[in-house]
């Protein structure tokens, strides 16, 4: 006996080969039979690189992230790995809805078909399932709040909502458990249903064989080799197109991490979904169960009778019909979900800051000091960059600016009424205070008590009186005072004009300048004003925020300025925030070159 | 390959062993399945931290002309396994009354659960996520907003004149009845 006689008759893989090469196409080889071969393309594909993804993933609300963050930018490849697998769900739903189109317009859907039909919705369902669950897995801001409004919709289910809910989150509150839930339904019971379902859509199938495309134009014909000629080539150019979009967007987007407490702006469902995002705004206060669950299960069990509607008469045209309104409206509403963000102003400003964020923890996470093990939340929590303009805007911007708006771009109520605090105690900064014709401008003194004071007093009639000996003195002095600060942006022009500062440094104290008379520096002078000894130094810009009327600084003269740290109306963690962020302190990463 | 012969047809009289093979059947199923089902009905019975005060802010950090400001709300966070205190679990609106009280509210959405603005210009809040306005008080402003019940407010009190301690909680997103969760 021949080897392959051997196996043939031990497994009888000559009859299944058979079976599945040379099923009967009527009509010749057509390219419109091939979504379905395409859809179990992508089922397949998506197996593949989800389990490669699935080697690297952890689930939990202190590793989800951070391990999507290393599959994306430290691991070999990750980041096209991961962009396969977000745009060919992408694929999968668009050629769900063709699949859907072209057996309903075949009419591939009518009995004796009916279980073959029922199984396919059921897989376009299980599909989007996929999708809704695996949104959540990178715990990033966007996957979390859109799951957040997901899961909150699932709660108006009538009767049983709020404990479908809490089954679905794993408890009272989003967290470890949401994900290792998500997860075992994105990769184990999902997929295993679909492999259930794939088997029984295409047993049925085959049961019945293929629905022809009348009138036929060809001879019936195998399966092979023309019609899986066809497949193979609609297949690849599904991966054209696919991988076409990963690189062009190179991979998959990455928000920052989930924070409970950042409230999201942005949140959107993913594209497919927008429609019923949409549809939601429609239904004033309480009637949302109707938009949400209603209507659109209605539609479904509707699409589910189409083989019992197609035996009546017209029939099969109410369903050709339906279908096509079901999606032009579909369209119509994602089409106006989008309209509405891009005429919305707040929106794009929202855009912005989430990928400004999801930006900035990436370069905290390759930082030397990478990301600890509480999550890589905490790095934006504590990071000045992206902290420090929130505090500003919430503590100081009613009445202080930072280059005239209030920290994070906005304008608030009131007009300013203190000092603009950008590029605080810098040379430049400093030379617009002593500059006679800025002194008592909204942008120093201007809105403030002071506007009548000593200080300003000083600058417009002795510093105004100046000649080209005492400017050049004035400058030095300037120098001197804005070393002090020790600001980052300055550490090279301090260095460099050394000599000049400490030429400056007596200058301060000199009979000249005499700025003394008014202000402590280095033990001498008269504790009038602010002592300039560390001048916007941190030490010092701490001790002025956090009391402000302590004799170091205004004393019984303070105007307005709150308190912060002595009435507790910050902690210590967030004016260390704002100071640090006002003196240009946070991280930066090197260059590109020498990473 | 030979055919299989037909298996002879069953006698009336096996019931018995039909009736053993199904129920020690059903048996060998039974136990594993119900073990998973109670361990993935477990969440049912998680409460929700907390519902006790916390402190919020300090009263001079609450803007003096009733603008509403936001904060967030340091509690312990109990994550499962997890217990990590004096970590943010949500956010209020802190407003100024004229009594010389605070309002709180819960800056999370009635509808579903997208945390409002504060828009300054319109002086009211909006969230972002499908539309619903509401007024300084909580107030649903426009009566087309799917939200179907006001911003929660929260229990406030004014600890020796200085400090704001709210109880926060959330409720249930989607309903006119303001319930707990
Ligand atoms: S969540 Fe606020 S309007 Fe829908």
């Amino acid at each position: 006996m021949k080897p392959l006689d051997w196996l043939d008759q031990r497994t009888g893989y000559r009859k299944l080969a058979h079976e599945v090469l040379f099923e009967n196409v009527p009509g010749g080889a057509r390219w419109r039979y091939v979504w379905g071969s395409t859809l179990v393309f992508c089922f397949v594909l998506q197996v593949i690189t989800g389990i490669a993804l699935w080697f690297a993933y952890s689930p939990s609300s202190q590793t989800a992230w951070e391990s999507v963050y290393y599959i994306q930018h430290e691991m070999w490849g990750g980041w096209f790995l991961r962009g396969l697998h977000h745009y060919t769900a992408q694929a999968m739903t668009v050629l769900l809805a063709v699949h859907l189109m072209q057996v309903v317009i075949d009419g591939a859907y009518k009995a004796p078909r009916e279980f073959n039909f029922w199984s396919g919705i059921f897989l376009l369902c299980l599909t989007l399932g996929l999708s809704l669950t695996g949104y959540l897995l990178p715990w990033d801001q966007k996957g979390y709040w859109a799951t957040r409004v997901a899961t909150n919709i699932l709660a108006i289910t009538p009767f049983v909502g709020p404990e479908l809910q809490q089954l679905v989150v794993g408890g009272a509150d989003y967290g470890h458990h949401t994900l290792t839930r998500f997860f075992a339904l994105h990769a184990g019971v999902i997929p295993g249903a679909i492999i259930l379902f794939i088997v029984a859509h295409i047993y049925f199938f085959r049961r019945h064989g293929l629905t022809p495309k009348e009138p036929r134009r060809r001879p019936d014909a195998a399966f092979w080799p023309d019609q899986v000629l066809r497949d193979a080539v609609a297949c690849l150019a599904v991966l054209a197109v696919v991988v076409f979009l990963v690189v062009r967007n190179r991979g998959a987007e990455l928000g920052a991490p989930a924070d409970p407490s950042e409230p999201f702006p942005a949140a959107r469902p993913e594209w497919y979904f927008l429609f019923l995002f949409e549809f939601l705004k429609y239904f004033p206060g309480g009637t949302e169960v109707w938009g949400a669950i209603v209507i659109p299960g209605l539609l479904m069990a509707l699409l589910a009778a189409m083989p019992f509607i197609g035996n009546w008469r017209l029939g099969h045209r109410f369903n050709v019909a339906f279908l096509w309104i079901v999606l032009a409206g579909s369209g119509w509403l994602t089409w106006l979900a989008l309209a509405e963000d891009r005429a919305n102003p707040d929106h794009a400003i929202a855009v912005a800051a989430a990928q400004r964020e999801a930006q900035r923890v990436v370069e905290l996470a390759r930082s030397p000091a990478g990301i600890p093990a509480t999550g890589a939340v905490t790095l934006l929590r504590q990071d000045p960059l992206t902290q420090g303009p929130k505090l500003f805007a919430r503590h100081c911007a009613s009445c202080h600016r930072f280059d005239g708006h209030d920290g994070l771009g906005g304008q608030p109520k009131d007009a300013a009424s203190a000092a603009d605090l950008k590029g605080f105690a810098s040379r430049e900064w400093l030379a617009g205070l002593l500059d006679p014709a800025r002194v008592a401008t909204p942008h120093y003194f201007g809105g403030t008590k002071f506007k009548n004071g000593k200080m300003v007093k000083y600058v417009r009639e002795d510093v105004a009186e100046y000649g080209p000996e005492d400017r050049k003195l004035l400058e030095f002095t300037i120098a001197a005072l804005s070393a002090e600060a020790g600001l980052k942006a300055q550490r090279d022009i301090d260095r460099r004009d050394e000599a000049l500062i400490v030429q400056g440094r007596e200058a301060l104290v000199g009979p000249r300048m005499n700025c003394a008379d008014c202000h402590v520096f280095r033990g001498t002078g008269d504790a009038v004003g602010p002592e300039l000894t560390g001048y916007g130094s941190r030490e010092w810009l701490v001790a002025f925020i956090g009391n402000a009327a302590h004799p170091r600084f205004y004393g019984e003269r303070n105007d307005r300025m709150p308190l912060f740290g002595e009435d507790k109306v910050i902690t210590p963690g967030e004016l260390g925030l704002i100071v640090d962020w006002l003196r240009g302190e946070w991280f930066v990463p090197p260059p590109a070159a020498t990473r | 390959m030979e055919p299989h012969p037909p298996p002879p047809a069953p006698a009336r009289r096996n019931f018995l062993a039909q009736a053993a093979a199904a129920v020690i059947g059903a048996i060998t199923l039974v136990i594993p399945a119900a073990s998973g089902l109670l361990v993935l009905l477990d969440p049912l019975r998680r409460k929700p931290a907390g519902g006790g005060a916390v402190f919020v802010a300090n009263l001079a950090a609450v803007p003096a002309g009733g603008e509403p400001r936001k904060f967030p709300v340091l509690a312990t966070r109990v994550d499962a396994w997890n217990r990590t205190p004096d970590v943010p679990v949500g956010a209020v609106y802190l407003q100024r009354l004229p009594d010389g009280g605070v309002r709180a509210l819960n800056v999370a959405c009635p509808h579903a659960g997208c945390f409002v603005d504060y828009k300054a210009a319109r002086d009211n809040f909006h969230c972002p996520c499908h539309n619903s306005s509401f007024a300084l008080d909580g107030r649903v402003l426009d009566p087309k907003s799917p939200s179907p019940r006001p911003l929660d407010s929260l229990e406030t009190e004014v600890r020796g004149g200085t400090e704001v301690w709210v109880r926060f909680r959330n409720f249930r997103a989607g309903v006119h009845e303001k319930i707990p969760v």
